[in-house]
């Protein structure tokens, strides 16, 4: 084993320093060093996206980054979207329109629908379902997933129409 | 995972200095390959010197007329950026082409040049293999080889290249800019980066120990059609069975490469004099001494009907 070294990061708003061993992922570091287990982990090679949290704002797998690299960073977990509200609209259409089944997906899916919109604010279904090619739903079927994905693109578009110039 | 000593470099002559300084040292980027190897114990560096704080991101246009693209720019920014979709349109679509877009937001370009053969004989570390291994075997060939090469193979190893970024490079006449660890600079054209198996199969390039990427760089843009065409197992997140990278003039002509099926991407200037006759004489002359197994003959057809797509595209 090697040393552990001082890591100094910004998590969901709160910046902390801790000792990590540099082997350790960052998606270990924030489960369980820090308990924040809504990062899930499901393949641990960059596949089904079950792991990704935003890193400096965008969404990237947690699996595939050690922990020592994330020094001097920001990461968002579904934890610190869900607190700060980011996401609440996208967990309301998930509900609604019963997008997820047994949930381990969920974390990961909002993570990208939050990246996506963030990058384009209305995507058509094909470039939803582009931006999902990299989250695996073993449940779902999909088609609910993107049909909530495009609603809160909707929603989101429209509430800023009307907003006063 | 094999534990390791872990450090950023300040500058792309220290880290290539730290690199040869320590045995068994690697560069880590986006790290998108490398852990995936790490987890598994196929890459067991014993000290990680991490690149990505060294500016090396930034697509900076050339005296040349060309474009510098630092080797630390995320394969997403450069899908995205202005100058490669308007002037090096094959490029931006084989990025777009290739893994998911959140493994795009990490992976870089030195690190997509340098990816490992996906080869499941390589993966799979209970199994013999002259790459993983040197003199192990290989347990591809009479294995179970459909997605494996059939150009420029050999006895030891008929592992392919999966980079789709690299055949559209190829087809650009891309250069790699390097440092060496003496502080020493200097430019590999595509054409000899990457390394045919031979007797040594773990040798898969032509960097030194130590050697860094800083950049790789297009010449002045050709005109013509740009395309790329990948055909996989479904329709998306999958490696390349066959992909083509193209530049097609107004009467057929032009230039090519093909991904999937070499361990580097394969290009021939004897195949693309052949273009303007059509998919059938191009591919026939790109494929001449080809080496099948029982698995993945298909190539060679599917090579021809994806470039006749290409040309077809050319021309609507
Ligand atoms: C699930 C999955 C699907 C994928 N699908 C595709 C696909 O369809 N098509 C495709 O093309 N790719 C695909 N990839 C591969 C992906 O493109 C690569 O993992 C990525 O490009 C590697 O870049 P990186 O920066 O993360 O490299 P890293 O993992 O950081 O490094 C890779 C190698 O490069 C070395 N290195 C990094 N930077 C430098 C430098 N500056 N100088 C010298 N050496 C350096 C490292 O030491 C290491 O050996 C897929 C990957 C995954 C996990
Ligand atoms: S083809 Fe190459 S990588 Fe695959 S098992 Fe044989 S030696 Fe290993
Ligand atoms: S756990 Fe990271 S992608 Fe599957
Ligand atoms: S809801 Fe079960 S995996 Fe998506």
């Amino acid at each position: 084993m090697t040393a552990p070294v001082a890591i100094t990061l910004t998590v969901n708003g709160e910046r902390l320093t801790r000792l990590a061993e540099p082997r350790e992922t960052l998606a270990d570091f924030l489960r369980r060093d820090l308990g924040l287990t809504g990062t899930h982990l499901g393949c641990e090679m960059g596949v089904c996206g079950a792991c990704l949290v935003m890193l400096d704002g965008t969404p990237v797998h947690s699996c595939l980054s050690f922990a020592v690299q994330a020094d001097g960073s920001a990461v968002e977990t579904i934890e610190g979207l869900t607190e700060s509200a980011a996401v609440t609209d996208l967990q309301q259409a998930f509900h609604e329109r019963n997008a997820l089944q047994c949930g381990f997906c969920t974390p990961g899916m909002l993570v990208t629908a939050q990246g996506l919109l963030a990058r384009k604010a209305s995507p058509s279904r094909e470039e939803i379902r582009d931006a999902l090619s990299g989250n695996y739903c073993r449940c779902t079927g999909y088609e609910a997933i993107v049909d909530a994905i495009e609603t809160v693109a909707r929603r989101r578009a429209a509430s800023r129409e009307e907003l006063p110039a | 995972m094999r534990s390791f000593t872990y450090e950023r470099a300040a500058s792309p002559a220290e880290a290539a200095a730290a690199a040869a300084r320590q045995a068994k040292a690697k560069f880590i980027a986006g790290g998108t390959n490398l852990l995936d190897l790490m987890k598994l114990e196929i890459e067991t560096p014993g000290h990680l010197i991490d690149v990505n704080g060294l500016n090396l991101d930034t697509i900076e246009p050339t005296p040349e007329g060309g474009l510098r693209i630092g080797a630390l720019v995320r394969n997403t920014d450069l899908a995205a950026d202005p100058r490669i979709r308007r002037d090096y349109g094959v490029l931006s679509r084989a990025l777009l082409a290739g893994a998911s877009g959140q493994l795009r937001n990490r992976a870089t370009t030195a690190g997509n040049l340098l990816q490992r053969t996906r080869c499941p004989y390589f993966y799979d570390t209970a199994q013999p293999c002259n790459k993983r291994k040197p003199g192990s075997g290989c347990s591809a060939i009479g294995g179970f080889s459909r997605h494996l090469a059939v150009m420029g193979t050999s006895e030891a190893c008929i592992a392919t290249n999966p980079s789709d970024m690299a055949v559209a490079m190829r087809v650009l006449d891309a250069a790699i800019e390097t440092v060496k660890p003496d502080g020493a600079a200097r430019t590999i054209p595509i054409a000899e980066f990457h390394r045919l198996p031979g007797e040594t199969p773990h040798v898969e390039n032509a960097l030194e120990q130590g050697e860094l990427i800083t950049a790789v760089t297009l010449p002045k843009p050709a005109g013509g059609r740009h395309i790329y065409r990948k055909v996989r197992d479904r329709a998306s997140y999958a490696f390349a069975l066959v992909s083509v990278a193209a530049v097609i003039g107004r009467h057929g002509e032009g230039r090519f490469a093909v991904g999937g099926i070499a361990p580097k991407p394969w290009r021939m200037q004897a195949a693309e004099a052949e273009l303007p006759r059509g998919a059938k004489a191009a591919s026939a002359a790109l494929l001449a001494g080809a080496k099948t197994t029982h698995d993945n003959a298909f190539k060679l057809s599917l090579v021809e009907r994806t470039l006749g797509a290409v040309l077809h595209e050319a021309r609507g």
